[in-house]
Order: structure tokens, then sequence, then C-alpha cells
């Protein structure tokens, strides 16, 4: 596919129509997509720039069903991020996107998924959920694990006890470090990884957290059965175009931007235990 | 060495007394003629408008971590090898406005820049820079999404080359198939000949555009005996490259040895100054910068030449990725020579040498493969 007559590094501006509190440092923002909707498919993102103050790379977290709003979820790390905060309903935030590649919920019908997300992982992976639970015949069983570091950083709470109550779906959370007031597990993501009911032999896991929990979570899977080319993860880099032009997402010969940030276990295996590439 | 020059072409010869008509015409049909001069104790690309602009009978002596302009007294306009920059600065600047953003009433709106582009001539582009440009071709045009600016001026030059009769102490073109003669991507082809008191050059057209240029300037039709002089002219600069580049299977050497001590040790010279990035003709990474005016009503974004060679190239929430030097000499090694390859189908690198005349500490690219080669060899 060729975009001839794109200028890629034009942003769009858009106007927000909600900002939701998450956490304290996690906020979520609905944006109105100019007419047509916004269509992406889970596991892509967008380039969002705040006005004179800079553009960093955010997955789009809603349901891909509802092209009526496009849904962000950011985590305050950092200047354009604590800009972004600031924003309010009737603000305009520039767009650029969809870009990137997907989660494989095609080759994931008739599968097992088991999906795994630590801490501010789990709004990337969240349009993969919708997207199943709208199909929900289309899947075998389906497992979400999720790990926080306290019981304070649980995002989408409220989500996370809708889909535990359900009975077609297995879900489990647990937190690094407990604390009086939780009663749940206690332990990193990876630990839930043994418990978790799929069949391996015909499984898909896809995964988002910080490098070294997907490191581990691998393993874990691994040993569970799921072959590597089964497994996917979604990586991040430093990003000023998200086109395959600035150079700055590369990772050996992948750029993150285009040929991922979804990969294969199978496409990496042989960068992920390498330091600094 | 390059394969013969392809048959359709067309040869003239132009006498070095009508070159300054060569520029008139190029000027007359509308480029801004770009090609060498002297400044600075360098060949430094400009607009060149007279031969007295040409840096005449200038030389330059390049090694690792050497380059000296010397005046030979030859009459010869192109005896230089190649300057520190690029032709990537006319067609990719360093710094350029990407797009402006202003307040409105409704929020803000954003304007890509939409600067006139200038057509544009590259008089004595060399062949190595040939391919360049083919390199960039692929990353900034044959992608997904093409970079606009660019396609609007590389669509619209005037490519003049001129073949090398001299090389340089750090030149390996023929190491990686690029020169020291043009085969393609090119209107003209010069090759200037000084024999017996006589002066002139042999020129090789391409394109209908190139032979009307040619024309104007009073060249006339070439014989096979003044071609085959141009090809030797060709054949002896070949000979004279020193500098060599074993490139059988040097992707996958790479590759396989992303964690070899040599990373390590040649870190330990490299003062990470990114000069090697800037001066190389295929470098692409860019970054960008946002700037405000004082009262906030009207923002830029402004893109500028960056290197893998800094921290915040790779900078992501609680540390750069690629922190330590090795790790960064590896990056830019690796891309040029082995990722490239994967990403494009081609190499990075097209033995300008430039990175290792430019290198502070004489770092030079070919030692280094050379050496992760023999390692190997145990
Ligand atoms: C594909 C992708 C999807 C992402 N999705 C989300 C998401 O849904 N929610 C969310 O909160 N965050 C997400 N991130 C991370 C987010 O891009 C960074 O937190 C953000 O860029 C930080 O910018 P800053 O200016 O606030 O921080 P600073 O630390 O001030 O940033 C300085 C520079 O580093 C870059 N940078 C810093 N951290 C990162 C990072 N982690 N990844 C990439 N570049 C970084 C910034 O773009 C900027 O250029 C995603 C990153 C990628 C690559
Ligand atoms: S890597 Fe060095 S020799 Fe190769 S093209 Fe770049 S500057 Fe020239
Ligand atoms: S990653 Fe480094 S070597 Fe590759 S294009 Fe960018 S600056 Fe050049
Ligand atoms: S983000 Fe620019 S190349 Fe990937």
């Amino acid at each position: 596919m060729k975009a001839e007559n794109i200028d890629p590094m034009l942003t769009k501006p858009l106007r927000i129509q909600r900002v939701q509190r998450e956490l304290p440092d996690t906020f979520t923002l609905e944006i109105l997509p100019s007419n047509g909707g916004f269509h992406f498919t889970p596991g892509q993102f967008n380039m969002l720039y705040v006005f004179g103050v800079g553009e960093v790379p955010i997955s789009i977290c809603g349901d891909p069903e509802k092209s009526k709003s496009l849904v962000h979820t950011i985590r305050i790390v950092g200047s354009v991020t604590q800009a972004m905060s600031r924003l309010k309903s009737g603000d305009t935030i520039g767009v650029r996107g969809p870009f990137g590649s997907s989660w494989p919920l095609a080759e994931a019908e008739g599968k097992d998924v088991v999906i795994v997300a630590g801490g501010i992982g789990l709004p990337p992976l969240r349009p993969a959920i919708y997207h199943i639970l709208n199909h929900r015949e289309k899947y075998g069983k389906v497992v979400l694990l999720y790990g926080a570091r306290n019981k304070e950083e649980i995002i989408f709470w409220k989500e996370l006890e809708q889909w535990r109550s359900r009975f077609d779906m297995e879900v489990h959370v647990t937190v690094d470090r407990g604390s009086g007031n939780w009663h749940g597990n206690v332990g990193v993501v990876t630990t839930l990884v043994p418990r978790a009911t799929f069949n391996s032999a015909d499984a898909i896991a896809m995964m988002v957290g910080p490098e070294i929990m997907m490191r581990f979570t691998v393993l874990e899977l691994l040993k569970r059965g799921i072959t590597g080319d089964r497994i996917y993860m979604s990586m991040e880099r430093n990003m000023k175009c998200g086109v395959g032009i600035c150079g700055h997402c590369q990772w050996s010969h992948h750029f993150i931007c285009k040929d991922g940030p979804v990969f294969s276990y199978e496409q990496i295996k042989v960068l992920l235990d390498k330091h600094e590439i | 060495m390059n394969k013969a020059t392809t048959s359709s072409n067309r040869h003239y010869i132009l006498q070095s007394g009508d070159f300054q008509r060569l520029l008139d015409s190029i000027i007359g049909n509308g480029y801004r003629c770009l090609g060498p001069t002297v400044q600075d104790q360098a060949i430094v690309l400009d607009d060149v408008s007279s031969v007295k602009d040409l840096p005449v009978g200038w030389s330059d002596n390049q090694q690792a971590a050497a380059y000296r302009l010397q005046k030979n007294g030859s009459p010869a306009f192109f005896g230089y090898v190649l300057g520190p920059g690029s032709w990537k600065k006319f067609l990719y600047p360093a710094r350029e406005r990407l797009l402006t953003t202003t307040r409105s009433r409704s929020g803000w709106k954003a304007e890509a820049s939409a600067e006139p582009v200038q057509k544009m001539a590259f008089l004595g582009i060399r062949p190595c820079e040939l391919q360049a440009l083919a390199v960039l071709d692929k990353v900034l045009l044959e992608g997904t999404y093409a970079d606009p600016v660019y396609r609007a001026r590389r669509s619209q030059i005037l490519v003049i080359a001129v073949n090398c009769a001299e090389v340089g102490g750090t030149c390996f073109c023929d190491s990686m198939s690029t020169g020291p003669k043009a085969v393609s991507g090119f209107d003209l082809a010069l090759t200037e000949i000084i024999t017996d008191g006589k002066h002139h050059f042999v020129v090789e057209s391409a394109t209908a555009k190139g032979d009307e240029i040619v024309k104007l300037a009073h060249g006339v039709s070439a014989s096979d005996q003044e071609i085959s002089k141009a090809d030797a002219v060709s054949t002896a600069a070949a000979k004279k490259l020193s500098k060599k580049l074993n490139t059988i299977g040097v992707k996958d050497l790479l590759a396989r040895n992303l964690t070899h001590p040599r990373w390590k040790e040649t870190a330990g010279r490299c003062l990470t100054c990114s000069n090697c990035t800037l001066v190389c003709p295929t470098c692409f990474c860019i970054t960008v910068e946002d700037y405000t005016d004082l009262k906030g009503n009207s923002a830029e974004r402004v893109r500028r030449w960056d290197s893998c060679f800094t921290m915040d190239h790779s900078y992501i929430h609680g540390g750069s990725i690629r922190n330590t030097p090795d790790s960064r000499y590896r990056q830019w090694l690796t891309h040029k020579f082995s990722s490239w390859w994967e990403q494009y189908g081609i190499s990075g690198c097209v033995g300008c040498g430039r990175c290792i005349t430019w290198c502070p500490a004489a770092i030079d690219v070919t030692e280094e493969i050379q050496a992760i080669r023999d390692s190997e060899k145990t």
C-alpha cells in the first residue's frame, strides 16, 4: 500500500470530547474524529501532538467498532504527556495515524487467547479485548492476566471487574507489592501464567508491558507449551515520525513504527536477549 | 569497478573553454546551479555561476582523520575528490520547517510548510554520491509514506556527474560497486581529460534534457576513440584505489557478531561526536523540535538532522536504550553495512570514505569490518 499524496508529518487538529482521570498520573482522552470516524486495527498507535510542546506515540485503546470516538489512555512521564494531561474537554489535540502493525486477531480465531498486561500495558491491549468480546463466538477460552505495581496503580478497575464477572472470560490480577487493603494475588504478572487455563497446543498469547516483564512472560509461556510463533508482544522505542522516516525506532533491521509495534516472539527473539540494540 | 557505459547514451566533447557556456545553459534553463567551491580550506558545495567559482587547480589529500586542500597548479576544474558536505543538504536540509500551527478561535490549525521548490542542478556530483541519492530515494520515496518536500526537490534536479580521475586515500567505491565511473542516475556524466596541453570533457548524456544542455554549450559528438580515452581515465582511477573492503557476506558477518568484543574496543577510541553520521551522504535520521512565538499564538515544528550517536536518539522514559558508546558505534556500523540490506535491499554505505576522513579518532569502517572478519578465522 502506498500513501502517495499524504504529507505524513502533517498533524490533524481534533477536538477533545472528554477527559477522564484514571489514576493520579494516568488519564484518558476521548477525541472526536473528523467526519467519517476514526478507523484502526487493535495494536495500532497514533502520534499525538500538543500545540507548541511536542508529539509522542500513544496506542489507541478504544473499541475498534466504535469509530465515532478515538480513545487514548496516557501516563504522565515527561514534558509532552504532562502538557497533554492539562488539556480539557473542548481543547484541540493533533493526531496523525493510525500507524503500525496489529494484534493477530484473525489468526487467533478458533484458538484460546492469553492476554498478559503489565501496568500501563493494558490500554494497548484493550482494543483486542473489545474485539474478542464483540465476536466472542469466534474465539476459544479467553484469559487476561494483569499485573500492577500496587493496588493504587490498577488501571481500568471497573472494566476489569466486569470482565472478571463474565462466565466466558478468565481474569487474574496481581500486584507486585501487597498492602493491608489488598486481598488478591501478590507477585509479578509472570506468576499468573501457570494458573491460567488454556490449551497450549492451540493458544495465542499477546502481551504488553515493560520489556523485562515481557522477556520473563515469554519464558513462562514457552514453558507452558505455547510456541514462539504464537506469542506476540508490542515494543516501545523513541519515535519522531511513526512512518519509517526519522530512524529513531530502529531495533536492528526492524522499524518498530512500521514493522511493529506488534511482533511475534519468533521475529524478534534473537534481539530480545541482547542489550542496547 | 562498474559495468561499461549503457550503449544508448550519447557522447559529446565539450572544450574546457566552453565550460562557461555549460554553466550558462544550466542557469539559462532555470536551474540554481550548485557545485564545488573552495571555502574555509575545504571543498564546499554551493552556488556556482562562473568557472572561476570552481576549485580550479585544487586537489585534496585525504587520510583517516586528515583532510587538506592543496594547490597543485593543474588546470583541472574537478581535480579534488570529495568535500565534507554531501548533496543531501540540498534535498533534505539539515534544518527545515515541517509545519506551522496557529491558534484560531476554534482551537488551532496546522499547515505544511509550503516553501517554493527551486529547480537545482547538481554539477560535479561523484558516482558514489549518485548511489547515495538512490539510497536516500529508497528511504524517503519508496516506502509506504514518502517525504513530500524531498520528492518535490528530487524530481526536479538536473544531475551532472563528474567521474573521478583522482581518488582519495579513504575512498573504497569499487568495493561497494559505486564508482569511480557513473553508470546511471545522471543526466550528464563528465570525464575531465587533460593531455598534451589540451583540456576537454567527454560528456555522456542519458537524457534529452542532458542533450539539450550540452548542445547549448557547443558540445559536439565524440568519436569512439575519444570515448575510450574517457573510459581509460576511469580504469586508471580504479587502479589507484588503495582502500578495499571485502563485502562478501558482510550483512550476516555483522549480524552474527552483535556481541563481539571489538565494539567495546573501538568505542574506547570513539568520541561519539556524530561526525561520521553528519558527513555520511546516506544517514537519514532526523529529530523534530517545537518552537512557539512569545505570545504562544503560533508554533513551528522543525526537523533537523539527528545522529544515532546522541543519547537522545534512543531515549525512552527511564533512560536511553543505547547508553554505552559501544552500542552506539555498533548501531552506526551495523546499520550501514548490515541492517540496511534487510530494510532496503541495498547497502547503506556507498564507499565515499567521508566518515573515515572526518573521524577525529581515525576510526576506519573498513578496518573495523575486517577486524571482525579476521577474528572469525581461528
Ligand atoms: C508504539 C507506542 C505506543 C505507546 N502507547 C502508549 C500509551 O498508550 N500510553 C502511554 O501512556 N504511553 C504510551 N507510549 C509511551 C509514550 O510514547 C511515552 O511515554 C511518551 O513518548 C513520553 O513523552 P514525554 O515527552 O512525556 O516524556 P519525556 O521523557 O520528556 O520524553 C522525551 C523524549 O523521549 C521520548 N520518549 C520518552 N519515553 C518514551 C517511550 N516510553 N516510548 C517512546 N518514546 C518515548 C518522547 O517521545 C520524547 O521524544 C507508547 C510508546 C510507543 C512507542
Ligand atoms: S558509511 Fe562512510 S564511507 Fe560509507 S557512505 Fe557513509 S560516510 Fe561514506
Ligand atoms: S541510525 Fe545512525 S547510521 Fe543509521 S541512518 Fe541514523 S544516524 Fe545514520
Ligand atoms: S518512528 Fe520514525 S522511523 Fe520509526
